[in-house]
């Protein structure tokens, strides 16, 4: 019996290659009654963090939505950029802006009982600056008196905590900055300037995995690749009390799926529509769909070391601006999802002013053409575009390209890298042919943040290696004036200046897009694309 | 036989190195720069960048990089991933037991139901059944399988409701049934043309008329004589497809949303996390090797004359 012999051999090769187990279960969902259930739960379409869940560690949106959902900082703004205080009483500048004094509110806690003090912030601060800690957010902190210290460019720091922050008494402690910033106290907005518990610091990787935070919800779980789970908490002092049970932040590889799912309730909303459906969501959703005001802005910016556009007369990159047709590309490739940019600064931040960009961000393919052939023509009449291709934007740049060659005869191609890691590359090795697609999203909701930070000389944001000594001293006034709303006037000076320039040519602004499920109501987002999580109501089952 | 399967397992070794340094080298030479990509469109941080690639092991030269994760991976240490410094092994571990389930599913419906249509066509052929599996199959293979998952998923999901458009939990087998005849879809097609063709040709062997003169009964002449001397093109091709289950579901799992290795394997190729590319690849190496170890023994269990030394 051969054959029988041979089976075994192959049944013991077989256990080495193969072992599975299997499990069974499945949900359902039914109808709503119309009536709102306070403790019912929120499920989120999310993907897996990138890192671990510690506030100066996060900067993708995965993390943050979460972290955002656990912690509550010492600000926040409204709808119109405005700071609105919420852990802190007053955070308040002396005349230079360069010694701050943050008063918090009294009797906030920890979701693990500990008081939320000065020293909270303090330590939590330090700590995440020191790079052994390795949080990725740590550049944050370096407009404070001693970053560099602790934090130096190359080798190892010399000090262990900033000289620039004090604890006065358990509820005040003073930031002194390098530098007199006028609207600091938006950047105290981000998440590196949460405040943790002594645990954190202690035992960081047990934290990067079950977070303890001040803010309306208490984490519960993360099932790695599947779900975040976080429950609302019933002692949160804040004004933000949440308006349901919890989120369910479920994982999702692709937005597409997401987006499937979200047509059947399977998930109650999702922070973007997949540009594949951008034309059909609105009639799969009706009144359900979302479309709002996102601060955000897509430009395409001349790399100005590049052959093409090294002497360019400024005339020129006006001409190319003036032929792009803004309008019905976003009414043919975004399905309508976007609108024109009239200048450098999205909307819904502080200093925004329409207009800006004048008749330069206009169609006009007639004065096109004239001033591209004043300011002496392009090099070799061609140009190219830089985009990466792994995300949907050859449609847009082709668009572009084709409105620009049609308009002033310049040959305008596109000119894609593999994908988003591929592209930064280049960019970061100064390797552009000629243009390249950008877009920046708002770090704090101030326009200094879309200009000093993307358009001064030499700052990390500022790829095209631009550099106009007269935008530089303007942001510089900008920066020493002496309130917010000064300075955001200077900003918006700064701003006109650069219609002479040309630092980057607008096209649009983006907008959120998103839908909600059958199961909810109140979902709203706010202008950095978060969803207020804390608003939603879910209906009874 | 005990030999010869030493002797296959001895020469995975030199196999194993090979792919594993052939897609450490090639990861290496994708550009772009996994931790400069941490801080995505904002600026990265010098000292950061630094102290990670230090962590990691990456900025040593490539070579020694190599030796470190061979030694590491003999004492069964992946090495950690770039973002989220997580055990690659992690990783791993909570992919594969899911596409492990997917492709097991996946492959025993094509087994079972793919060699059911081409026994089915291979015996009465030319006639009505016969023409319909021909054209069935046709269809399945020329229709790409995104097209079919995503019907599968709008008509099933989205319009009547009867799944979840995607799988809600990967570990549950009742959920994975849909995305799991999908992925064996293409897969049924060819193992039913392969027995129907191979079945076709056997018919009219010696073996057969005599098994028939003998007077043996239909449903045994079929199974024992004519299906086990037809399958060893089958087996051959049923051996290779377990791999290209487990690995190649990128489409599928994207699809339905599960989380298993082709998932995995994407992402990591999006982010240029070599140590988890390297890790999913080995694995999915061995995975192959086994495999096709066992098809070959499988060849003399169907077929006596077969003999290994």
């Amino acid at each position: 019996m051969r054959g029988a012999k041979s089976a075994k051999w192959v049944a013991i090769a077989g256990v080495v290659a193969l072992t599975a187990t299997a499990c069974g279960g499945g949900s359902d969902s039914g109808g709503n009654s119309g009536k709102v259930d306070p403790k019912g739960i929120v499920s989120y379409a999310n993907g897996e963090p990138q890192n671990a869940l510690q506030p100066a560690n996060t900067m993708e949106a995965y993390g943050s939505v979460v972290i955002n959902s656990l912690f509550t900082g010492l600000v926040n703004y409204d709808k119109q950029g405005n700071i609105t205080y919420e852990n802190a009483e007053s955070v308040t500048p002396d005349k230079s802006n360069k010694v701050w004094t943050v008063k918090l509110k009294p009797g906030w806690k920890f979701h693990n009982g500990e008081a939320v003090t000065a020293k909270s912030y303090v330590d939590a601060w330090n700590w995440s600056a020191d790079p052994a800690n390795g949080q990725q957010n740590s550049a944050w902190y370096r407009d404070i008196v001693g970053y560099d210290k602790v934090h130096p460019e190359k080798g190892k720091g010399t000090g262990k905590t900033m000289s620039g922050l004090k604890v006065v008494d358990d509820n005040t402690f003073t930031i002194t900055l390098n530098t007199g910033i006028p609207y600091y106290a938006y950047k105290l907005v981000y998440s590196p300037f949460y405040p943790l518990p002594s645990g954190a610091l202690k035992d960081p990787k047990k934290f990067g995995e079950a977070p303890v935070g001040n803010g309306p919800y208490k984490f519960k779980s993360w099932d790695h690749k599947k779900s975040i789970q976080v429950t609302a908490w019933p002692q949160y002092k804040g004004a933000n009390k949440p308006k349901n049970g919890g989120v369910n932040f479920k994982a999702y590889t692709t937005p597409q799926a997401a987006y499937n799912d979200l047509r059947s309730d399977n998930v109650d909303t999702m922070p973007i529509i997949p540009d594949s459906e951008l034309a059909n969501f609105k009639q799969d959703f009706g009144d359900r769909a979302i479309e709002q005001d996102f601060s955000a802005i897509n430009t395409v910016n001349p790399a100005f070391y590049s052959k093409t556009f090294k002497d360019m007369d400024v005339k020129v990159i006006q001409g190319l601006s003036m032929a792009i047709d803004r309008d019905t590309i976003a009414k043919q490739t975004f399905a309508g999802t976007r609108e024109s940019a009239s200048g450098w600064v999205a909307k819904g931040v502080k200093g925004y002013k329409a207009g800006a960009c004048g008749e330069f961000c206009k169609f006009n393919p007639k004065k096109a053409k004239q001033f591209v052939k004043d300011g002496g023509g392009v090099p070799g009449n061609k140009i190219t575009i830089q985009y990466n291709a792994d995300q949907p934007h050859e449609g847009w740049v082709t668009a572009v390209c084709n409105s620009i060659t049609k308009s002033t005869g310049v040959k305008c191609t596109g000119d894609p890298k593999t994908d988003f890691q591929a592209d930064t590359e280049v960019r970061d090795k100064k390797q552009v042919k000629a243009m390249y697609r950008s877009g920046w999203v708002l770090d704090y909701p101030f326009n200094g943040n879309f200009l000093a930070d993307l358009y001064g000389t030499g700052v990390d944001g500022n790829k095209g290696g631009f550099s106009d000594k007269k935008f530089d001293e303007l942001t510089k006034k900008a920066d020493a004036a002496k309130t917010i709303d000064e300075s955001a006037a200077l900003y918006q000076k700064a701003e006109k200046e650069l219609v002479n320039t040309f630092p980057g040519i607008p096209l649009w602004y983006n907008k959120t897009l998103s839908a909600y499920s059958k199961n909810v109501k109140g979902v709203e987002f706010d202008q950095a694309g978060d969803p207020v999580l804390t608003d939603i109501e879910v209906f009874e089952k | 036989m005990g030999r010869y399967v030493a002797r296959r397992l001895l020469q995975m070794i030199p196999v194993f190195i090979g792919t594993t340094l052939l897609i450490f080298i090639m990861v290496n030479v994708l550009p772009g720069d996994p931790v400069r990509a941490l801080w995505g469109d904002k600026p990265p941080d010098p000292a950061q960048v630094a102290q990670i690639r230090h962590d990691r092991g990456l900025d040593l030269p490539l070579w020694q990089q190599y030796l470190h994760y061979m030694g590491g991976l003999l004492q069964g240490d992946f090495g950690k991933t770039i973002a989220g410094n997580r055990p690659v092994l992690d990783e791993i571990s909570q992919a594969f037991p899911v596409s492990m389930r997917l492709a097991s599913m996946a492959w025993t419906f094509e087994l079972i139901v793919g060699i059911t249509l081409g026994v089915l066509a291979g015996v009465r052929r030319g006639r009505f059944v016969d023409n319909t599996v021909t054209l069935f199959t046709l269809l399945v293979i020329s229709v790409p399988i995104f097209v079919i998952g995503l019907l599968c998923q709008l008509f099933f999901g989205n319009e009547l409701g009867w799944i979840t458009p995607t799988v809600q939990d990967s570990e549950s087998m009742s959920q994975l049934l849909v995305p799991a005849i999908v992925l064996g879809m293409v897969g049924l097609a060819y193992v039913a043309r392969l027995t129907r063709t191979s079945i076709a040709e056997n018919r009219s062997a010696d073996y057969m008329r005599t098994a028939v003169a003998k007077g043996l009964p239909r449903q045994r002449i079929v199974t024992r004589h004519l299906l086990r001397n037809s399958l060893i093109p089958v087996v051959t091709y049923l051996g290779t497809d377990i791999g290209t289950l487990m690995g190649g579901a990128v489409i599928t799992e994207g699809i339905f949303n599960v989380t298993g290795v082709g998932n995995l394997l994407f992402q990591a190729l999006a982010r240029r996390e070599g140590a988890v590319i390297v890790g999913v690849v080995t694995v999915l190496v061995i995975v192959y090797l086994i495999a096709s170890l066992i098809v070959d023994l499988l060849y003399a269990v169907l077929d006596p004359r077969i003999r290994y030394a």
